[in-house]
């Protein structure tokens, strides 16, 4: 335990090797990291932590360039977590963010840390939530995340940020196409990237209209804004900072904690979803048996309505004992 | 079905059964560039209309040269391109050159110089003079081309970012040497769009970069209408790992915006495209090769005359410098490079090419010998007076096969054309990285057909040797002192220049910047006034946009 | 029970452009498992230190074509030891003739691979070095 003890100790004082090493133990699994952490834990919650999602191309490595440089002009520290896919083949993954940051590796106030999705679905890492707490713990006051971004909406970010950002652009990903993937039910700033293209505000425009077509309304009556930018000039870059920062506002005004309470909640059951269905499928044996009762003929609704049919009865019967013997 | 094949007297029928039944090598039948290639070529596979397709040399669409009389009337131009160390010792690598028969100069710049930074930036710490010759001044201009009369050579500078301010301290150099800029003769590569794709040496952003381009078109148009302003080049794209088709049509679209820009600039189409000439890569598939220097020709001349309504011919024109393909170079048993670059040579010749370099055969190593310089001169030198190649006008002209590919390669192009179009442009192209991944890709695919053994490498994964590590050959080393040498002299030029006229000339080119007249007049007036190269750069950089790489791993 | 993967930094100091050869590694080592860092083209000696130790990574790799690479070569060393980082598997390659190889590796360089090297040998050279330094962590802990 003294690494992890020695670890704890630069982490606080402020060594970014520290950090660095402490994340390494987050992705890794290694235990050595739940100890660090429950030594930091008091230290964090304090940084605001941004996801910043969209389809691919969207832009959104400029734009967190462009976050990072307003922050930064704030004499606000910042911490990025760039998440990018691993390869399902063999496990390995060309993480390319920086390219895009390298003006920032040499400033002492931004900590920028590349992660491969290792499997992950959800648009950010296992240990992306753990990263990010040890960032947090370091001291870094504005957490940017940014998500693979590989087309569909990453809903796990939600559970991983205060405030979530949406980036789309004109043409790449295209609006219709993102309100049909669910990007409304994450989204708390929209950002139309690309502001100078066509179609910039065509976009802008549906998605306002979606916005106030609403019916259901999932962020307890925030009222989501779209906001207009071109990343690559930093036109507009200061409305999407005072999005973020009205939505931080209306957190902090007695929301926070039920929020991060909520956001948490929905991510372990979405990440217990996944958990329950890979142990039923492959460990429980459900695999085989759909395929034999397909092979009996059965519909496919069948097979499903049989499965859960036969969880309840095991489900009552371990939990109940001879309650189910009638 | 086997009834009717015994019985069938059709010769095609015939050899077709005996191919398919023949025991054929276990290799793949490709191009270098990974295209699936046919046993035998016919006229089935090459329709083309002679008077349409091909035309006559030095007529439209100029698929069999751009002179009527080709290389009877003059060979080619053997330009090799030089430069290492300090401005005086490429002087004397050019005298050596010219005093071997060499006909025009070539100038390679060390990567400081590329980037446009001065020897004394702490960015160019252990790269002055390492891979060309460091420029840092109108006084290093003037030392390189010491004795060399600027009225009578021609002078071709590799260079991107920072042509501008290089072509100005050229001119500027000539002014010195009593030549008026209507008087010098030779080409600056100046193609900036290639550089975000391939080759990597850019200044600032891609919009102000063109505006430079423009601006410098139009000064040489009034000024110095001799000289090329852009080479526009596909060699880089193609040591980048592209294929051949990438390397025609990502060129030529590059060579379509230019045009585009001038245009939209207010210049007249004729009065600047007869100026851009085109750089291309020599590599191993001989017949690929040649057939992709005949399809460039044949699209450029299309293009301009029916799309961009040129009306002399001079614009319909693609003219070319080709080098040999440095990437087909191997480290091991580095003496068969040497046949690596005549097989190059020999298809840049078949394929019209105006002017040539021949790489040497330590270039994989370091900087060339100049013994090994000389082969490489001479390999140009045996092709010319020796083979009698020389003597006939496109000689392969009419073949199926090389039809067939010339067609196959047009086509590609096309397609791509259409595709950067529809993705918004060459420029939203380099930006979103769409041509940078396409290379990639290329590259990888390749490096993997070679690693598998799919692709033949001689000395590297087949008829390897004992000993194939270290080389038996003489290196080339550059001096550190060239840097400490480069430091002293630009010290000594900043304490003796009149400070208040550099800094005038700097401020008029930030105002320049800002009110968008011309900045090509402005460089050559800092140009005299001794201002650095760096100095020049760095207001460039403080007033327009500056340039990030796309992710595209 | 840890889940280590190789964590690879692809760095390219000074000014030279040349990224085909950094840019093919990368995708090689990707496809043998690793997870690869690049940071692009023009970096500083610290710029391409400080990225290794945000990202923590166990191997750094320098590309360099452009004849500098005894001038900074050794500064990314100094840069990444200043960070301690100066454990990590360093090894480099590009045009370097091979006196400057030797005198390279027998400064903190773990190894050079010269021009023509195939990339599946890096990547193999890279795994086998990395498994022999997890196993004596193991035994460490």
């Amino acid at each position: 335990m003294s690494a992890a003890q020695g670890v704890l100790d630069r982490l606080v004082t402020g060594d970014r090797t520290a950090l660095a090493r402490a994340i390494t133990w987050a992705e890794s699994a290694d235990p050595r990291f739940r100890a660090v952490l429950t030594g930091a834990n008091e230290r964090v919650g304090r940084g605001w932590r941004v996801g910043i999602t969209g389809p691919p191309g969207a832009g959104k490595s400029t734009l967190t360039n462009e976050l990072i440089s307003a922050h930064r002009a704030a004499e606000r520290s910042v911490g990025v977590l760039a998440v990018d896919p691993s390869s399902p083949f063999t496990g390995g993954a060309l993480l390319g963010d920086r390219i895009r940051m390298d003006g920032r590796t040499s400033d002492e106030g931004v900590f920028i840390r590349s992660m491969a999705s290792r499997g992950s679905h959800g648009g950010i890492a296992r240990a992306t939530v753990d990263a990010v707490d040890a960032m947090d713990a370091f001291g870094l006051e504005e957490l940017l995340i940014e998500t693979v971004g590989v087309g569909q909406a990453e809903y796990d970010v939600v559970g991983a940020a205060d405030t979530v950002l949406v980036v789309l652009c004109p043409g790449a990903g295209d609006g219709v196409q993102a309100l049909k993937s669910g990007i409304l039910e994450v989204a708390d700033v929209l950002c139309v990237n690309k502001a100078d293209l066509s179609g910039a505000e065509r976009l802008a425009a549906d998605l306002e209209e979606a916005v106030s077509l609403r019916d259901v309304e999932p962020h307890g009556g925030w009222v989501t804004p779209v906001v207009s930018c071109s990343a690559g000039t930093s036109e507009g870059i200061e409305d999407v900072l005072a999005a973020l920062s009205l939505h931080r506002t209306w957190l902090e005004d007695g929301r926070l904690e039920a929020h991060r309470e909520a956001r948490r909640l929905a991510q372990v059951h979405r990440a217990l979803a996944e958990a329950v269905d890979r142990e039923l499928w492959e460990a429980f044996g459900w695999r085989e048996r759909a395929v034999r009762l397909l092979a009996d003929g059965a519909a496919h609704y069948d097979v499903v309505a049989d499965l859960i049919e036969e969880l309840r009865v095991q489900t009552r019967t371990a939990a109940g004992g001879g309650a189910s013997e009638r | 079905m086997s009834g009717a094949a015994e019985t069938t007297t059709d010769p095609r029928a015939l050899w077709e059964e005996a191919l398919n039944s023949a025991k054929l090598r276990d290799v793949d039948f490709t191009t270098l560039s990974g295209e699936e290639l046919k046993a035998l070529y016919t006229s089935e596979d090459a329709s083309f209309d002679e008077e349409r397709d091909l035309g006559m040399p030095g007529q439209f669409p100029f698929t069999r040269g751009v002179h009527p009389t080709m290389y009877r009337g003059r060979l080619w131009t053997m330009r090799q391109f030089a430069g290492f160390g300090s401005a005086a010792q490429t002087n004397e690598r050019f005298k050596f050159l010219l005093a071997h028969g060499q006909t025009g100069l070539s100038v390679a710049f060390d990567f400081p110089t590329l980037m446009g930074r001065d020897s004394d930036d702490e960015l160019s710490l252990g790269e002055v003079g390492q891979v060309g010759v460091a420029i840092s001044s109108l006084a290093d201009m003037e030392t390189l081309f010491d004795g060399i009369p600027l009225g009578e050579v021609s002078t071709s500078m590799t260079i991107n970012g920072p042509a501008p301010i290089l072509l100005a301290f050229y001119i500027a150099a000539a002014e010195n040497q009593g030549v008026a800029p209507e008087a010098i003769r030779g080409t600056v590569q100046n193609d900036i769009l290639k550089e975000y794709q391939a080759q990597h040496a850019w200044l600032v952003a891609p919009e102000p970069a063109l505006r430079m381009i423009t601006d410098m078109m139009s000064y040489c148009a009034d000024r110095a209408p001799q000289w090329n302003t852009i080479s526009i080049s596909g060699y880089h794209i193609r040591e980048a790992g592209s294929t051949a088709a990438q390397e025609l049509a990502f060129t030529l679209a590059n060579g379509m915006e230019y045009v585009r820009r001038g245009v939209a600039a207010g210049m007249d189409v004729d009065s600047f495209a007869p100026r851009l000439s085109f750089f291309f890569d020599s590599h191993l598939d001989f017949f690929e090769e040649i057939c992709k220097f005949r399809a460039a020709r044949r699209i450029w001349a299309r293009k301009l005359r029916d799309e961009f309504g040129a009306k002399d011919p001079k614009s319909w024109m693609v003219r070319f410098h080709t080098q040999t393909a440095g990437v087909s170079l191997t480290a091991q048993q580095p003496e068969n490079n040497i046949v690596r670059t005549a097989y190059e040579a020999l298809a840049a010749v078949l394929g019209g090419t105006q002017s040539l370099h021949t790489n040497s055969m330590d270039e994989t190593l370091s900087l060339p010998t100049e013994k090994a310089v000389k082969i490489a001169l001479r390999t140009q030198q045996i092709l010319a007076e020796e083979t009698e190649v020389a003597n006939v006008i496109d000689p392969l002209a009419g073949s199926y096969f090389v039809e067939a590919q010339t067609n196959r390669l047009e086509a590609e192009a096309e397609a791509y054309f259409q595709e950067i179009e529809e993705r918004g442009g060459v420029v939203p192209c380099i930006e979103s990285g769409f041509i940078q991944s396409e290379i990639h890709r290329s590259a990888v695919k390749y490096q993997r057909a070679v690693e598998r053994g799919d692709k033949r490498v001689v000395g590297v994964n087949c008829y390897t040797e004992e000993g194939d590590g270290p080389p038996e050959i003489d290196l080339h080393r550059i001096d550190p002192a060239v840097e400490r040498e480069q430091h002293r002299r630009l010290g000594e030029l900043r304490s003796t220049r009149d400070e208040k006229g550099a800094g005038e000339a700097l401020e008029a080119i930030r105002a320049a910047c800002r009110d968008g007249s011309n900045l090509q007049a402005r460089f050559v007036a800092a140009a005299h006034a001794y201002c650095t190269l760096g100095e020049i750069a760095q207001v460039l950089r403080e007033e327009f946009d500056q340039y990030k790489e796309p992710k595209i791993l | 029970m840890t889940e280590r993967r190789i964590r690879v930094l692809i760095g390219k100091p000074g000014l030279d452009g040349h990224d085909r050869g950094a840019k093919t590694v990368a995708s090689v080592l990707r496809d043998h498992g690793m997870e690869v860092v690049y940071t692009g083209l023009h970096q500083t000696p610290a710029m391409i230190a400080e990225a290794a130790a945000q990202e923590d990574v166990d191997v750094v790799g320098l590309s360099l074509l452009s004849g500098a690479h005894m001038a900074l070569f050794p500064r990314v060393r100094d840069e990444l030891t200043a960070r301690g980082k100066g454990d990590v598997l360093l090894v480099g390659g590009g045009i370097i003739p091979h006196d400057d190889m030797d005198s390279l590796e027998g400064d903190g360089f773990a190894k050079l691979f010269g021009p023509g090297t195939p990339t599946t040998d890096i990547a193999t050279w890279i795994q086998e070095e990395m498994e022999k330094r997890f196993e004596r962590e193991g035994e460490e802990a």
